[in-house]
């Protein structure tokens, strides 16, 4: 256990010291675009995987907490040009009251009927932030960067690094209730909610907290891409895809495993931007949609799975 | 605060008028029911006559439309239908739920672990663990297997185990014959019996056995459509025309 943290640790300042060190070596600046667009999905997925993965409560609002995080950063540099680690830590906390608000609302529904609550409070976020005059409504808004300071050449570099310690936040927060009893928990509630009740596990508080984590991780995924588009629209802020993807890859990695959304979140990421480059951002849905087939059909416990069942049949072998 | 196993000297507990049940269905009328120190009791009963929302009103997972829950530890009384399950799980109550309701993705040792999730009985784990692979050996050889993959006898007993991770001071089990044969049935009926004696427990069991709930039993509650229609000894229920007429054939 401590080898594990230490090594863990060891990785995750090592991952930092090459994205900054990219900053210095890497000229095209293509590379950080996509690899921004990538961290950020790492974010969301392992986000995602805390509530949807850990307690099996199947989230569709996604794009609801990102959208708050990109809003309320298009809000804070609108009304008070508030730096960046600001409108990250803020909307933090609005993503963390929205996911008690929606927690309270909707976790005492069960499977398919959670999954369709949280679709309507998509709707509902972004038809209210369409009709929000002073954030630019449906036609959008556009926001300046302020100039970008020193270690970093351009400012998308910086945002691929502030991404790049929201990823290593989200990883350790996820790795540390995936060992607690907080993680326990949940893994029994999703197992059978009533025999987890039987034993003592306070369900509902736990599935609150794991909605108020997933959701303020997500807000905070969301607030760097105002910076990142210096633009924001409800229709792409709130679109369902992002919902589908980061469903979509965390299930292809494997909810049973903090790593199994890193993976799924890299290998359908760097897929998607290929595709967008190669043949056509529309590629990518239809790619989506036929590997979520192909992994629900041939691996239900997604990429962790393979692995698991690949070490187990080994042992016995 | 229960880590320390004071030594309790009395737990009752006691059901009064008790109504509840599930939208416009009733499922129990006016139930009353006392289970004292250190006795085992049987509610008994055929399908569908409010057993489980019985044991469930007990454990805090049905809310009672009227009616009181209450049970006394050394001289505090507690009032269980206004309390969560995780806090009658404090109190040391214990519920081994029909159809045994297990983890079935998880292990058996993460089904034990699970068992013991609340605060003070964490603390135990260790030796609860220890008490329970002793109870059930097969528990222990089996350790790493998934609990969905056991047979149902072995799924009974890592159910009762589960409860008994928490080191109860009074345990309900719900119906633990179901889908077991004979043979089985009479073996875990006879082991709840020997846990029960071994630890001190207060036992209050649901069973549609008459003939097998009632060898460990000191007194038997049967109960019709949700209603109570006999308390008794067990052995006065032998004689008993109802219980004769429900359970042992005979015509009255």
């Amino acid at each position: 256990m401590k080898r594990n943290a230490i090594a863990f640790w060891g990785f995750a300042l090592l991952f930092l010291a090459a994205i900054l060190l990219s900053a210095q070596f890497v000229a095209n600046e293509y590379w950080f675009f996509a690899g921004y667009v990538i961290l950020q999905f790492i974010v969301l997925s392992v986000a995602w995987s805390i509530l949807g993965g850990y307690a099996g409560y199947v989230n569709f609002g996604t794009s609801a907490f990102f959208g708050v995080g990109v809003y309320t950063a298009v809000f804070l540099v609108s009304a008070i040009g508030a730096p960046l680690a600001l409108q990250i830590a803020v909307a933090a906390i609005v993503g963390a009251v929205m996911g008690f608000a929606v927690g309270l609302l909707t976790l005492r529904m069960q499977g398919i009927f959670f999954s369709i609550a949280t679709i309507a409070v998509t709707i509902v976020v972004e038809t209210t932030v369409t009709n929000w005059r002073s954030l630019g409504g449906a036609a959008g808004i556009q926001i300046q960067r302020p100039p970008v300071t020193a270690p970093f050449h351009s400012y998308v570099q910086m945002l691929v690094f502030v991404q790049a310690l929201l990823v290593v936040l989200s990883v350790a927060i996820s790795r540390y209730i995936q060992n607690s009893w907080i993680g326990r928990g949940l893994q029994a509630l999703r197992d059978d909610e009533l025999a987890a009740e039987c034993t003592g596990v306070p369900t509902l508080r736990l599935k609150m907290t794991a909605c108020v984590i997933s959701g303020a991780l997500m807000c905070a995924a969301g607030a760097p891409g105002a910076m990142y588009l210096q633009y924001a629209d409800p229709a792409s802020a709130f679109n369902l895809n992002y919902s589908v993807s980061v469903l979509a890859m965390a299930l292809i990695g494997g909810t049973a495993h903090w790593i199994g959304p890193v993976i799924g979140a890299i290998l359908l990421g760097v897929t998607q931007q290929l595709l967008t480059v190669t043949i056509s951002s529309e590629v990518n849905v239809l790619v989506l949609g036929v590997m979520l087939v192909l992994f629900v059909v041939g691996a239900p416990e997604g990429i962790i799975g393979l692995f698991r069942k690949g070490r187990r049949s080994e042992g016995k072998a | 605060m229960r880590g320390c196993r004071r030594p309790i000297l009395a737990l009752s507990l006691a059901i009064r008028d008790l109504d509840a049940g599930y939208g416009a269905v009733k499922a129990l009328r006016g139930v009353s029911l006392d289970v004292a120190t250190g006795e085992t009791v049987a509610l008994l009963g055929t399908n569908g006559n409010g057993k489980s929302t019985l044991m469930k009103c007990i454990m805090g997972l049905v809310r009672p439309w009227r009616g009181s829950v209450s049970l006394t530890i050394d001289g505090a009384t507690h009032d269980l239908a206004r309390m969560s399950p995780e806090a009658i799980v404090d109190l040391g109550v214990a519920l081994v739920p029909e159809g045994r309701r297990l983890f079935p993705r998880l292990t058996v040792s993460e089904n034990l672990m699970l068992g013991a999730f609340r605060r003070a009985a964490r603390r135990d784990i260790a030796r609860n663990l220890a008490l329970a692979f002793d109870a059930f050996p097969v528990l222990k050889e089996r350790a790493g297997q998934l609990a969905g993959t056991m047979s149902g006898g072995q799924q009974q007993m890592l159910a009762i185990a589960r409860a008994m991770m928490s080191s109860p001071r009074l345990l309900l089990i719900d119906e633990p014959s179901v889908g077991l044969s004979p043979l089985l049935v009479s073996q875990m009926i006879t082991k709840i019996g020997e846990l029960g004696e071994r630890f001190d427990l207060t036992v209050l069991m649901a069973e549609q056995n008459f003939n097998q709930a009632v060898r460990i039993a000191d007194r038997g509650y049967i109960i019709v459509h949700g209603e109570i229609v006999v308390a008794a000894n067990v052995d006065e229920l032998h004689g008993n025309d109802i219980v004769k007429r429900l359970y042992l054939g005979g015509s009255v």
